[in-house]
């Protein structure tokens, strides 16, 4: 019996070392220890023995079957492993092949400026305002202060679509509309599209973005207008930028000024960017006028302001580098792409 | 305003660089333009004398020179002018030199333009004889004697010394943008009066004293008499006699020069100067000319025609005003003198109008007539009518300095109301809360001093009376200003307001920042176009006559009729996209705008037009499709929380293909329409491939959305498909066929899915095979075999019913 064992131990040895594959490693488990295989056969023929030969014989079979199966597990796992590499071997790919086109679509560059210092004001407790592109002649003039013959009136200046009807000028006719609609304490920005008689150029365009600011509150200073955009050009310009406020007058603002921020090119040594000043002219500014803070109905001695008004092209041309204004509106996807 | 330097030093002292001068008028509110330095580039040019001219053997139109620059030597130089003569002196630059203008004719060089020996024709010339042109001047400055010749100076001056030096060429001009609210600062009077205030500088006023006045009296010359007092605040006549008329000095030649106003002769020269250092015009008559020595200021009549300087005749309306004599019309007030009053070559007397019109009749004539005048243009921005006795006796003053002319005694001076400052109460604490500073009243005072405003009062209260000429001083807030910017904003601190406040933005503007973001997630790039359009684009679009889309609204003044129109849709603008980068051969383009779209308001057409927001969306080139776009639109509207959006077959819209368009809606309203752009369409707007655009109007896309999100749980139960095939008629929607399914599967049927439609083999003509797939699933409890197959039965009963959909094994 013995014998018997050792010689099944010994061929399932043999084959298993022969196998090349997983069929051929699992012939030798049927063989062997199947329902029919030839240990299972041992152990069925084992009723007629003593029950001492049979725990002898017991314990000589199952060990043969245990050391064949450590056997099978391990070729199994040898065969696996040749299969996997071979496997691996043929599906080897060229990683430097390009990915699939899985592009997002980018922004405009005039709504990330835009968004850009939409987010700053709105960190700053600003809301966003809103007026219409057609306005009113009094929103855009006559309730900001401006004199009946100012020039910025003319139809050379100005879209007209009718004799009391404009293309707004400039977005500070949502100051009127908000001064209007809302009591102190108001604190919004404005981002919208003006329009203005120019013929398009390099740096002209008859329509352009402008981005609003109005804060009027018990106290406000002239101090708190510095304070504000200084911070507002840090955050947009860098840390390191400087400010500068240049006495200026708009007829709805009194102080008012013009800010400059040190190049962000050159650093204020001087360069082409800031044509060799250092500076770069940014927006318009200043005490909201009484007569304009008088149409909203708001109490003139009570209340102070200040209002502030950017381009945005002007902006995002300096910020990127792009030296043409109408690159803006000819939405050539290889320009829009670089602002991804 | 330009500024000479020099010039302005007449008036007050300037101890610093000019860079320091311009940086510190920009901080107390004088903004520059320019600083120009003239002649800075100019080198070894040399005064010389034209000793000989001859023929060029070769050349006609050349001369040969030889000129005397104070050496022993003659210098040879051939040119083409032909203004020289001998015994002229002239500007000459030598081997080797540098001028700073652009050659004749030649663009100008940075850094000046260098002169070498060279050959001309043949001939040697060692160097080149100047225009004014060539060493700096712009044309509009130079005398007409020598515009287009050689600068022949009228005076001598030793041969061989620089040029520039001799001439005094070499300054700084300053061009300063002067507001709308300081026209005082027209003038050089006014800039030294800012730079005074700057520097902590006195002021002094132009000699005004004549000295030898011939005791003939003004008054037995002329008459005045002012008929329209609201026009004319103030009218000032002198009287000048034995005049001479001649060319100015080359002082006085060069400041106008430098100012930007060319020199005509002494008497034009000196009113103009004038008018320069002021800022009050300056009119002079031949009185030869005046007739019944008498001036009158009155309104034109209706229809009366009229001759000015310039010879052109001008026909006059009844509210322009006229300065007539005792006959006729000699000028229009402030904007420009008669040629039949004009000064001539033989004209002896004078009469030298300092008068003070009113800014919105003369601007109203000017516009009219078309004709816009250094004076006019001056008088429209107001100007002090104190200044008008000082202006004439400034005349007169200088007529008796150059020796051309006879100043008679006294003036004509019509002035019916004077014209006085105001005071006004200026509050210190006022100013510091608005400032945020703490200046004391005696620093506040010293700044309105300064300004040469007058202050009683040493409170709380500061009463300030500024100077006639300061006509922007009317209330409080004005004198904030000037605190402020003599204080300097720079030394104003720097703080963040404070109070607290939330930011916030409408449901509109989030809801179109989430409909961006959402389609640049999905690969589309943003897309911004003018606002304005052609009305011609909806003809490109094959818009019908009477459609909505033409109700415009018209730009009164536009650039051109390409913007000459508010837009009422995008699609022609996102078409012109398209093909604007199909024509840069870019290979595919997926893009979309968000923007204002405009109609006349028909309820009430007196107030504004309707301004609503659109969206469109272009795509062609690689995987673009009508179901791309289609997908695209449908995740938008997913992700802006839409439900029940319908697609409708519509075939009688032009912009797109019959077969390829459709109606967006959500129960009945309308969202939009999209569709593959008509061939023709794509043609106009040279598209040369398939397009797919569509318009979304988004005001109506936001009144369905909903960005609220709640949790649902998930499925507890599992869920069954069941997939089948359909035979149906080719002209059966898929659409139609996903509604029968969901009505009838509603129980318990989670989801439906068309997985594919097949048209060929085995399926007979004029049919085709569509496949779902169907997902069954209770919430509350496992679906049993039965029960599915229950309602799925029902499902398919009805598709054999409703749409004669038969279901095909598969």
């Amino acid at each position: 019996m013995q014998t018997q064992l050792n010689q099944i131990l010994q061929e399932a040895k043999e084959q298993l070392e022969k196998a090349q594959n997983l069929a051929q490693a699992d012939e030798v488990r049927v063989k062997t220890l199947g329902k029919k295989g030839q240990l299972t056969q041992i152990l069925r023929g084992m009723g007629k023995l003593s029950p001492e030969e049979k725990k002898e014989l017991g314990q000589a079979a199952n060990k043969v079957r245990n050391e064949i199966e450590t056997l099978l597990e391990e070729k199994m796992a040898q065969v696996k492993a040749a299969a996997r590499e071979a496997q691996f071997k043929l599906e080897k790919i060229d990683v430097t092949e390009p990915g699939k086109d899985m592009s997002l679509g980018v922004k405009h560059p005039i709504t990330i400026t835009i968004e850009e210092i939409s987010q700053i004001f709105m960190s700053m407790g600003y809301s966003i305002a809103e007026g219409p592109q057609v306005e009113s002649v009094f929103n855009a003039f006559d309730a900001l202060n401006s004199p009946p013959n100012h020039p910025s009136r003319d139809m050379t200046d100005t879209f007209y679509i009718a004799k009391d009807t404009v293309l707004r000028p400039h977005t500070s006719s949502v100051q009127i509309r908000t001064l209007m609609s809302q009591e102190p304490p108001i604190k919004v920005i404005a981002p919208g599209r003006c329009f203005r008689c120019d013929t398009p150029d390099a740096t002209h365009s008859p329509m352009f973005h402008q981005v609003e600011g109005l804060i009027v509150d018990e106290g406000i200073t002239m101090a708190d207008l510095k304070g504000t955009l200084d911070s507002m050009a840090k955050q947009l310009f860098g840390s390191s930028t400087k400010t500068k406020f240049r006495p200026h007058h708009f007829p709805f603002t009194e102080p008012s000024a013009e800010m400059d921020v040190s190049c962000f090119k050159c650093g204020g040594k001087g360069c082409r960017i800031c044509k060799g000043s250092g500076w770069i002219e940014i927006l318009g500014c200043g005490m909201v006028h009484p007569n304009v803070l008088a149409v909203g109905g708001i109490d003139t001695e009570k209340y102070t302001g200040f209002a502030f008004g950017m381009g945005v092209e002007r902006i995002a041309m300096l910020k990127y580098g792009v030296d043409d204004i109408r690159l803006f509106y000819e939405n050539d996807m290889r320009f829009i792409n670089q602002f991804k | 305003m330009l500024v000479p330097i020099e010039w302005l030093k007449d008036y007050t002292d300037i101890n610093v660089d000019i860079k320091e001068f311009c940086d510190r008028m920009i901080m107390s509110g004088s903004n520059l333009e320019t600083c120009e330095h003239f002649c800075e580039e100019m080198e070894n040019v040399v005064v010389g004398k034209i000793e000989k001219i001859e023929k060029h053997p070769d050349a006609d139109k050349l001369v040969v020179c030889q000129i005397n620059i104070g050496k022993e030597e003659l210098v040879q130089i051939v040119t083409g002018a032909p203004n020289v003569f001998e015994g002229a002196y002239v500007p000459v630059a030598l081997h080797k030199s540098r001028i700073p203008g652009p050659l004749h004719g030649k663009a100008k060089e940075e850094g000046g333009t260098k002169i070498t020996k060279g050959k001309l024709r043949g001939i040697e010339s060692f160097g080149m004889l100047c225009s004014a042109g060539e060493l700096g001047f712009d044309d509009k400055v130079v005398p007409v004697a020598h515009k287009d010749g050689i600068w022949i100076l009228e005076e001598e001056y030793p041969l061989g010394q620089d040029f520039a030096e001799a001439l005094g060429l070499k300054q700084a001009v300053v061009d300063f943008e002067i507001t709308p609210n300081r026209p005082d600062c027209l003038s050089m009077t006014g800039m030294a009066r800012e730079a005074a205030a700057t520097f902590g500088e006195k002021l002094v006023d132009p000699d005004t004293a004549c000295v030898s006045e011939t005791g003939k009296q003004a008054k037995d010359f002329i008459q005045v008499e002012i008929k329209e007092p609201e026009l004319c605040r103030r009218y000032a006549a002198r009287i000048v006699t034995d005049v001479k008329i001649g060319q100015s000095p080359w002082w006085l030649q060069k400041r106008l020069m430098y100012a930007g106003m060319r020199p005509i002769n002494n008497i034009v020269d000196i009113t103009n100067f004038v008018m320069l250092e002021f800022g009050q015009p300056i009119h002079a008559f031949d009185i030869r000319q005046i007739e019944e020595s008498k001036i009158i200021v009155e309104c034109a009549q209706e229809g009366e025609t009229f001759t000015t300087l310039d010879n052109t005749e001008r026909t006059l309306t009844e509210d322009m005003l006229l300065i007539k004599d005792g006959k006729k019309g000699v000028a229009i007030a402030g904007v420009m003198g008669g040629l039949n009053s004009e000064i001539e070559e033989d004209t002896t007397t004078i009469l030298v109008e300092s008068a003070n019109f009113n800014g919105d009749s003369v601007r109203a004539t000017s516009k009219k007539l078309g004709l816009r005048t250094e004076a006019s243009s001056r008088f429209e921005k107001g100007i002090d009518p104190n200044l008008c006795q000082a202006a004439a006796d400034r005349v007169c003053r200088l007529i008796e300095i150059l020796g051309c002319g006879k100043v008679a005694s006294g003036t004509v001076d019509v002035y019916p109301k004077t014209f006085e400052a105001p005071t006004i109460d200026v509050r210190v604490e006022r100013i510091n809360q608005v400032l945020g500073i703490q200046l004391s009243a005696e620093d506040m005072t010293k700044i309105f001093e300064s300004l040469e405003m007058k202050v009683q009062g040493s409170g709380a209260i500061l009463k300030v009376t500024p100077p006639t000429i300061r006509q922007d001083m009317l209330t409080e807030v004005d004198f904030i200003e000037e605190v402020a910017r003599m204080y300097g904003y720079d030394n104003l601190p720097v703080t963040i307001p404070k109070g607290n406040a939330e930011a916030g933005r409408s449901k509109e503007r989030s809801l179109i920042d989430h409909a961006r973001d959402t389609l640049c997630a999905l690969g589309l790039n943003e897309a911004q176009t003018y606002s304005f359009v052609s009305p011609k684009g909806l003809d490109d679009i094959r818009i019908a006559e009477d459609s909505w889309e033409r109700d415009f609204v018209k730009i009164l003044n536009p650039l051109g009729e390409e913007n000459s129109v508010m837009r009422t849709i995008l699609t022609p603008n996102m078409l012109e996209v398209l093909g604007r980068n199909y024509s840069r051969n870019i290979e595919s383009v997926k893009a979309f705008e968000i923007g204002s779209t405009f109609t006349t308001n028909f309820i009430k057409p007196e107030d504004l037009p309707d301004e609503q927001t659109g969206l469109a969306i272009g795509i062609y080139g690689k995987d673009a499709d009508f179901f791309v776009l289609k997908g695209t639109i449908e995740e938008l509207l997913r992700n802006l929380g839409i439900k029940g959006i319908s697609f409708t077959a519509e075939s009688e819209y032009g912009v797109y293909h019959p077969g390829r368009c459709a109606r967006i809606a959500v129960g009945e309203e309308e969202l939009g329409i999209m569709g593959e752009v008509y061939p023709d369409v794509a043609d106009k707007f040279g598209i040369g491939t398939r397009a797919y655009c569509c318009e979304l109007f988004f005001d109506s896309v936001i009144r369905h959305a909903n960005i609220e999100k709640a949790y649902e749980p998930l499925p507890k139960y599992p869920a069954t498909s069941r997939d089948i095939a359909l035979l149906v008629d080719e002209d059966l929607q898929v659409g139609d066929i996903e509604a029968v399914i969901q009505e009838e599967g509603k129980a318990i049927l989670e989801n439906v899915r068309l997985f594919d439609v097949y048209r060929g083999k085995q399926v007979e003509d004029g049919k085709k095979s569509v496949a779902f797939a169907l997902t069954y699933r209770d919430k509350n409890k496992t679906l049993t075999d039965e029960e599915v197959t229950k309602v799925h039965d029902r499902v398919l009963e009805a598709l054999k019913n409703k749409v004669n959909a038969v279901l095909r094994e598969i």
